[in-house]
C-alpha cells in the first residue's frame, strides 16, 4: 500500500490522536499521541490491509536545545514498521516529556521490542510501562545516568576498574 | 667477572633467545583490528617466521597477550582477569590506537588506553596497523624478550 494511504488509514481510525504527519523521500511518518500509541501499534499490526508484522527498529531521539523545538516534548520514541506480506513501511513517533518519560510497551506485539526498549531505557532513560524485564541492555549495572541524553557530560567516565579520570 | 657470573649471563641469553622464537600468544580480539591481526597471522605475512604462529586460547598457556581492538569499560575487568591468569614471564602488546590511547573514541564507553589497566610492553599504532607495522612491533617485542625486559 502506498505510504500516503497508510497515513490516511491511521487518520481515519485515530483522528485527533494523530498529532502530525509528514513524508520525506517517500518515507511516511505519523506522530501519535502517547495515549493512543498502544492502540495505533496494535492497529498497524492486526489490520489486514496494513499487517505490519515486523518491528524493524525502535529507538529514541533527545531534542534537548534542538532549534525550533523549544515548545515540543524533549524526547521522541520512534517505531519503524515493515510489512512482509505487503512490502510497505511506516514510521510512528511519540513525543515524550522529560518529567514523565514513560511509554506503553510493545513487547506483546513484537517480541523484539523487549531488547529495543531495554536499549532505549539504558541510553535515554525512557521507561516502558508493562515491560517484563526493564534492565540495562548495553551498559553495566553500576553505570549511573543515561549516556545518550544530550545533558550527559561528554567527558564523564564511569570505569569499573582503573583510574577514575 | 667470575666464571659463575659468565655462565649465568650466557644462560640468560640462551633462554632469552629460545623464548623470543617461541611466542605463544593469546589474541584478545574485540574489534575490527582483529581482521588485520588475522591478515598478519595468515600465510601472506606469516608470523610463524618469528615463532609466533601458535595462538593459545587459554591465558594459562600464553606468553604474550595481544590486545587487539577497542576495550570498553564493561570489558576492562575481563581483560584484567585474563592478564592476571597468565603465567610469568608475560608480555603485553597493544595492537591499534584504541588499545594504545583510546584512539578516536572519547566517550562514556571506551577505556583511554589499556595501560591504565595493565602494563604494556609494545605499542603498535595504526587504525588498523598495517601488517608491516605489526611485524615491526613483533620484532621489537622479540628484542625485549631476548633482553629479559618486561613490565609485569
Amino acid at each position: 500500500m502506498d505510504g500516503l494511504r497508510i497515513i490516511e488509514r491511521l487518520r481515519e481510525r485515530f483522528a485527533t490522536a494523530i498529532v502530525e504527519t509528514g513524508s520525506q523521500c517517500r518515507d511516511h511518518t505519523a506522530v501519535v499521541d502517547r495515549a493512543a500509541v498502544r492502540q495505533a501499534l496494535e492497529f498497524c499490526k492486526t489490520n489486514p490491509e496494513l499487517s505490519f508484522d515486523m518491528l524493524t527498529d525502535l529507538t529514541a531521539v533527545d531534542y534537548l536545545k534542538f532549534p525550533g523545538r523549544e515548545d515540543r516534548p524533549r524526547f521522541e520514541v520512534v517505531y519503524h514498521l515493515y510489512s512482509l506480506p505487503h512490502n510497505h513501511r511506516v514510521r510512528l513517533k511519540v513525543g515524550v516529556e522529560e518529567d514523565d518519560a514513560v511509554v506503553p510497551t510493545a513487547v506483546g506485539l513484537w517480541a523484539i521490542a523487549n531488547w529495543f526498549e531495554r536499549e532505549v531505557w539504558d541510553m535515554f532513560g525512557i521507561r516502558f510501562d508493562g515491560h517484563p524485564d526493564l534492565r540495562r541492555l548495553l551498559m553495566y549495572e553500576e553505570f549511573e545516568g543515561h549516556p545518550l541524553r544530550k545533558d550527559y557530560p561528554i567527558n564523564r567516565r564511569q570505569p569499573l576498574i582503573g583510574p577514575r579520570n | 667477572m667470575g666464571l659463575g657470573t659468565f655462565f649465568a649471563t650466557k644462560l640468560d641469553e640462551a633462554i632469552g633467545w629460545a623464548r623470543k622464537y617461541s611466542i605463544f600468544q593469546y589474541p584478545f580480539v574485540t574489534a575490527c583490528c582483529g581482521m588485520e591481526y588475522m591478515a598478519t597471522a595468515c600465510s601472506h605475512y606469516d608470523i610463524d617466521r618469528f615463532g609466533a604462529g601458535l595462538t593459545r586460547f587459554s591465558p594459562r598457556q600464553a606468553d604474550v597477550l595481544f590486545v587487539v581492538g577497542t576495550i570498553s569499560h564493561k570489558m576492562a575487568p575481563v581483560l584484567k582477569r585474563v592478564y592476571d591468569q597468565m603465567c610469568e614471564p608475560k608480555w603485553v602488546v597493544a595492537f591499534g590506537v584504541c588499545t594504545c590511547t583510546g584512539g578516536f573514541y572519547d566517550n562514556y564507553a571506551t577505556v583511554m588506553g589499556i595501560d591504565t589497566i595493565i602494563p604494556v610492553d609494545v605499542y603498535i599504532p595504526g587504525c588498523p596497523p598495517r601488517p608491516e607495522s605489526v611485524i615491526d612491533g613483533l620484532m621489537k617485542l622479540q628484542d625485549r624478550i631476548a633482553a629479559g625486559a618486561q613490565r609485569y
